[in-house]
């Protein structure tokens, strides 16, 4: 039997996680070459957006803080890493640019930017999770929609970083493989956490907080930690966003987006693997429904006339209703009526 | 809802005093920051529409602890119908009132029975997201069905000035202003009575006090809830009205932003409490028409304007304020009993 901790614990593991980033980074860049650039950027939304819902889970669903405001922590990583980016790193990069190796500095250069946009969020994370210290449930989330609401008005008057016109000119440098392989690594390690001691000490505290004090788990540094963590991965996901678009709006990390990874989070049950299988659907659906004109081209014109030009939101958000009553429904028959009133 | 209180005479006053202290504070504050008193005339008029549309969060919420997402969206079909009955059935404005308080009352009604009931029993997560959807449908739908540029809103009311505020206070206060809030004076006065004096009202007091127990006391719960959807509706599409007639515009987002900042409002004077909406309404607009009057001097190029920032001040005040009492201004504290 291996010691934990030892070489030969770590060898092995670490070798298989080379290989396995490796062979991700071969398949994002085999699909890099073999799809076309619309594919290839909603491929990239669905790793962003499982990197999200994954880190939003742990702080909505696993440790029980109710957080509306996740798009902040992504407004932070994306904007500090794109201004770093812009005013420094494409002189730092410029050197390189006929270098044979130049792929592999890009890459080893975005994953330093990662860590810092993770850095710069899990503050901004330390800082909101301190008011959850004192505040429950539906208060908490308005403080945290707040904190999210506060970053994008800063960052709409921040001149440095465009303001209201939004950042251009920040170079690509993520790829289709580097973040895939992002979201793999942030599921990897994010469920090993909640499987950890500190991930049931965690859930304890979202069961029952007085309970969970009473067994002795530091239930105040359980709570902010949640949220650093949570943080941290949205941030690193706000820089590989911001270093694809190349362009970033303060508005594109409004409430609407925090809202859009709680229902991930939420249709997804709490569970890491329906997350993020409820990720990829939420991101694909709406790309789906850009098509409904072909779809309805078959029937007469007559019968589809009523049928606006682009009912893609209206699909989204009717079909976001139906799925949340069907559930409701099935909860209740599985479990039949139930007990308490409460709802 | 307010819990009955055992004594509710030391109850009003203490929550009068802690009012009019928040009031006087801001107008203290505002007096200091040297803000022109004619922002406080319109910090009032914004913080009459808050207030109306808070109080339907709050209610909703103390019946049914759900974060009606959709409110602001009712606000804004309550302000397309007065809008309708304005420029195609040519009402005065009395009527365009009734008939959007009416429809926005009427649609609240419909979303609850229709969205919100099945749902009785899930996790409340599952509710909140279904508020959010309806909230998304129904902006869609206006977006499609009204177009989505601002449409122009008959002054139903005159915008005139009223000479005597001009002359002894030398602010400009307008008949508009007046008369909205009056109106939602009278709105404020009327539903306190309803919740205080008549029996749905007692109803509604007791299912936001505990619904079970309720129940078991031969109270039908669903009625209870859809009433007071009803009458949260009505009070926001009153709001509707007002704020179209007031800034002239109405569009199909128009319920985004405002329901943000009642519901925000709302959690300020603590969730669940009818004078705490009404409280958290009126400071919400003190707060947001008192920054964008505010210019921070830090240097002779750096300026940072209020104006810009309203929305960060607004929300910032609001942490500030949970972080000191984290249930709101007129919350109830609740002690976690093992």
């Amino acid at each position: 039997m291996t010691r934990f901790g030892s070489l030969a614990y770590y060898a092995p593991r670490a070798a298989v996680a080379v290989v396995a980033l490796g062979l991700i980074g071969v398949v994002g860049s085999a699909l890099t070459r073999y799809l076309n650039a619309y594919v290839i950027q909603v491929l990239f939304f669905v790793g962003c957006n499982v990197i999200l819902a994954v880190s939003l889970n742990l702080v909505n669903g696993h440790a029980g803080q109710f957080s509306i405001g996740h798009a902040g922590f992504m407004a932070i990583g994306a904007y500090l890493t794109a201004w770093i980016s812009v005013t420094y790193g494409k002189q730092w990069l410029a050197p390189f640019e006929d270098h044979p190796a130049a792929w592999v500095i890009g890459c080893a250069y975005l994953v330093a930017l990662m860590l810092v946009g993770g850095l710069g969020a899990a503050l901004g994370g330390l800082v909101i999770g301190l008011p959850s210290l004192r505040l429950r449930g539906d208060y908490l989330a308005i403080a945290t929609l707040g904190f999210g609401e506060i970053i994008k008005v800063l960052l709409l008057n921040i001149d440095a970083v465009g303001g209201a016109r939004g950042l251009t000119g920040i170079p690509r440098y993520s790829t289709l493989g580097l973040c895939l392989a992002a979201a793999v690594v942030t599921v990897v390690l994010l469920r090993n956490l909640m499987g950890s001691t500190h991930g049931r000490a965690l859930l304890a505290l979202r069961e029952d907080e007085t309970a969970a004090e009473a067994v002795g788990i530091d239930v105040a540094s359980y709570k902010t930690s949640a949220f650093v963590i949570g943080a941290f991965f949205a941030g690193v996901a706000g820089c590989l966003y911001a270093h694809y678009l190349q362009y970033i709006n303060p508005r594109g990390f409004d409430f609407m987006k925090s809202i859009e990874l709680v229902l991930i989070v939420v249709l997804g049950g709490g569970n890491i693997w329906g997350v993020i299988v409820a990720a990829v659907a939420v991101t694909l659906l709406p790309e789906a429904l850009r098509n409904t004109d072909e779809l309805l081209a078959f029937l007469p014109a007559k019968w589809v006339s009523w049928v606006p030009d682009d009912p893609r939101m209206v699909i989204y958000s009717a079909l976001l209703i139906g799925v949340m009553l069907l559930k409701a429904r099935k909860g209740r028959q599985r479990d039949g009526p139930p007990a308490k009133g409460g709802g | 809802m307010q819990q009955e209180p055992s004594r509710p005479r030391s109850r009003v006053v203490l929550h009068a005093l802690v009012a009019s202290a928040c009031v006087l504070g801001c107008a203290l504050i505002a007096a200091v920051l040297g803000v022109n008193p004619q922002q406080l005339v319109n910090g009032i008029s914004l913080g009459a529409m808050y207030a109306l549309i808070a109080l339907g969060y709050t209610m909703v919420y103390g019946v049914l602890k759900l974060i009606n997402f959709a409110h602001g969206e009712i606000f804004m079909v309550g302000s397309f119908a007065g809008l309708a009955s304005l420029t195609i059935l040519h009402l005065p404005f009395a009527g365009a009132l009734i008939v959007g308080m009416a429809v926005a009352a009427v649609s609240g009604v419909i979303i609850e029975r229709f969205a919100y009931r099945p749902l009785r029993g899930s996790p409340r997560l599952a509710a909140l997201i279904t508020a959010i959807g309806v909230s998304l449908l129904l902006q869609n739908v206006g977006v499609i069905a009204l177009g989505a540029a601002p449409r122009a809103y008959p002054a139903a009311i005159p915008a005139d000035p009223i000479p005597w505020f001009e002359n002894s206070l030398s602010v400009v206060v307008t008949q508009q202003q007046v008369v909205i809030l009056a109106l939602t004076g009278a709105i404020l006065v009327l539903l306190h009575l309803i919740v205080s004096r008549t029996r749905i009202g007692k109803a509604m007091r007791a299912v936001s006090q505990d619904r079970q127990a309720a129940e078991l006391m031969g109270i039908n719960a669903d009625r209870v809830i859809a009433f007071t959807f009803a009458l949260g509706s009505a009070i926001a599409g009153a709001g509707g009205v007002f704020y179209g007639v007031y800034y002239g515009t109405a569009d199909p987002l128009m319920g985004l932003m405002p329901g943000i900042k009642a519901f925000v409002a709302a959690v300020l004077g603590g969730i669940g409490s009818i004078p705490g909406a009404m409280l958290g309404g009126f400071l919400m607009g003190f707060v947001e028409t008192g920054a964008s009057s505010v210019t921070l001097r830090i240097s002779d190029e750096v300026a940072i304007s209020g104006s810009t920032l309203r929305d960060a001040v607004a929300f910032g005040v609001l942490i500030i304020i949970l972080m000191v009492r984290p249930t709101g201004l007129l919350g109830r504290t609740s002690r976690e009993k093992v």
